[in-house]
């Protein structure tokens, strides 16, 4: 794990690149990093996400931008710009049910060839996809995701990356970091090895490359 | 009284004291200001909180801290913060006792369709299909008709959420089951008469010899 800039983790992620970025309706997403990924304009990003707020906020600063060509999300209710762009063709969406959207992240994460879902079962959601039936009952079967950068948030870290989340802006980001190649946490704080107690991490350092810590403020 | 409010409170009847409890955005929120006295319940929040209670007032809004519609919230006694694998396992295993949801329609066989009007509206379906299909008790809290439409339908035209059979629709003029039988009128709003119900519902409804009064 080494401490970078939110700069320098821009500059690294090229065009194209397949992104899982944590957050819900904005709690729990690295802004700093979005905005660095704005201001560079990174472009044809796939962008795997819960969902991608709203205009102006969190992940919805990328849609504005236009950066991302295609989106593996669970919502987009709360993001008229992401529902304009998809319906006028210039954005991709593959629309999850929330729950199998974390468990196809899991599974990318885990090793896992997929899972299988009653969730979807008879839907709109089930199209395209194999059902399987176990004792008696209809699943779907939901492959992996996976992609080359995690894009995570948490409230703090210790020096080696061992990380802790803040309440409800945990949720995709634990297990986001266990299903990318390279894994960024931005963080709100850094502590010393020990401040955080071994049976209060939530992602284990082993699987944090980068940390992004608040810019220092004495310049 | 309004419409909403009629439902809220008729929908809060059915939770019992202890019971883990998700309610949808909008109309289903408001199921939490209608609480029996002596009915204390668990709020999930699907991104990831268990024990959500309104925030206590305004000043203190924190980012970290949210609904599933992203507005901020409290926590009580009990509380305890979950990533969303988590969550969602509560949902789909079985753990969740009731999940309380809006609806666009509900059709004979109990179906709900609530995420997707083709051509109009496309806002995915976040939660709604893993709640629908796992939760242990689903209660559809929605309006009996929209711009003048039945949304109680004989065959929903809209796509469905889940295939899985609703427990209870509680409208603002009726609350009604939905049975290997087909719809069964169980309750009538006070002042409402069972011909105004089936006048104001395309779906047939079972009338039984003994049709309640809606409490609330």
């Amino acid at each position: 794990m080494k401490p970078a800039q939110a700069a320098d983790i821009a500059e690294r992620i090229p065009d194209g690149a397949t992104l899982m970025i944590g957050g819900f309706i904005g709690a729990g997403t690295p802004q700093r990093l979005v905005d660095e990924l704005v201001r560079r304009g990174r472009r044809e990003l796939t962008v795997i996400a819960n969902d991608t707020a709203r205009p102006g906020i969190g992940i919805g600063k990328l849609i504005d931008a236009r950066l991302v060509r295609r989106l593996v999300t669970s919502h987009i209710g709360t993001n008229p710009e992401t529902q304009r762009q998809m319906i006028a063709g210039e954005l991709q969406v593959e629309l999850v049910p929330q729950g199998t959207l974390v468990e196809r992240i899991r599974c990318g994460g885990f090793g896992l060839g997929g899972v299988l879902t009653p969730t979807g079962v008879g839907t709109l959601a089930a199209q395209g996809k194999r059902m399987i039936e176990i004792d008696g009952s209809a699943f779907l079967l939901e492959l992996p995701l996976k992609a080359d950068f995690a894009l995570i948030n948490a409230r703090r870290a210790d020096y080696l990356g061992n990380l802790e989340y803040a309440l409800t802006s945990r949720n995709f980001n634990p297990v986001m970091a266990m299903a990318a190649t390279t894994v960024i946490a931005e963080v709100d704080d850094v502590v010393p090895v020990g401040v955080i107690p071994p049976d209060a991490v939530m992602t284990p350092h082993v699987l944090v490359h980068y940390l992004v810590c608040k810019e220092r403020s004495d310049g | 009284m309004d419409d909403k409010d009629i439902i809220a409170r008729r929908v809060a009847l059915e939770l019992r004291d202890g019971q883990l409890v998700n309610l949808g955005i909008g109309l289903p929120t408001q199921v939490a200001h209608h609480l029996p006295p002596g009915v204390n319940v668990f709020f999930q929040s699907e991104n990831g909180l268990i024990g959500m209670l309104p925030l206590p007032e305004e000043g203190f809004a924190w980012a970290d801290l949210t609904d599933a519609g992203g507005r901020p919230v409290g926590a009580g006694p009990g509380a305890c913060a979950i990533d969303s694998a988590m969550s969602f396992g509560l949902i789909r295993g079985g753990h969740l006792d009731v999940t309380v949801l809006g609806g666009l329609q509900v059709d004979e066989k109990g179906q709900l369709a609530n995420w997707l009007v083709p051509g109009v509206m496309v806002p995915g379906m976040g939660g709604a299909m893993d709640l629908v299909t796992g939760a242990r008790r689903v209660i559809v809290a929605m309006t009996h008709a929209a711009k003048g439409a039945s949304k109680i339908v004989r065959r929903c035209t809209m796509p469905l959420t889940s295939v899985r059979r609703v427990d209870l629709i509680v409208t603002e003029l009726a609350v009604i089951e939905p049975t290997d039988e087909g719809l069964v009128l169980r309750e009538t709003a006070p002042g409402v008469t069972v011909e105004q119900v089936l006048h104001a519902t395309a779906a047939r409804l079972h009338v039984p010899a003994t049709v309640g009064t809606m409490r609330g």
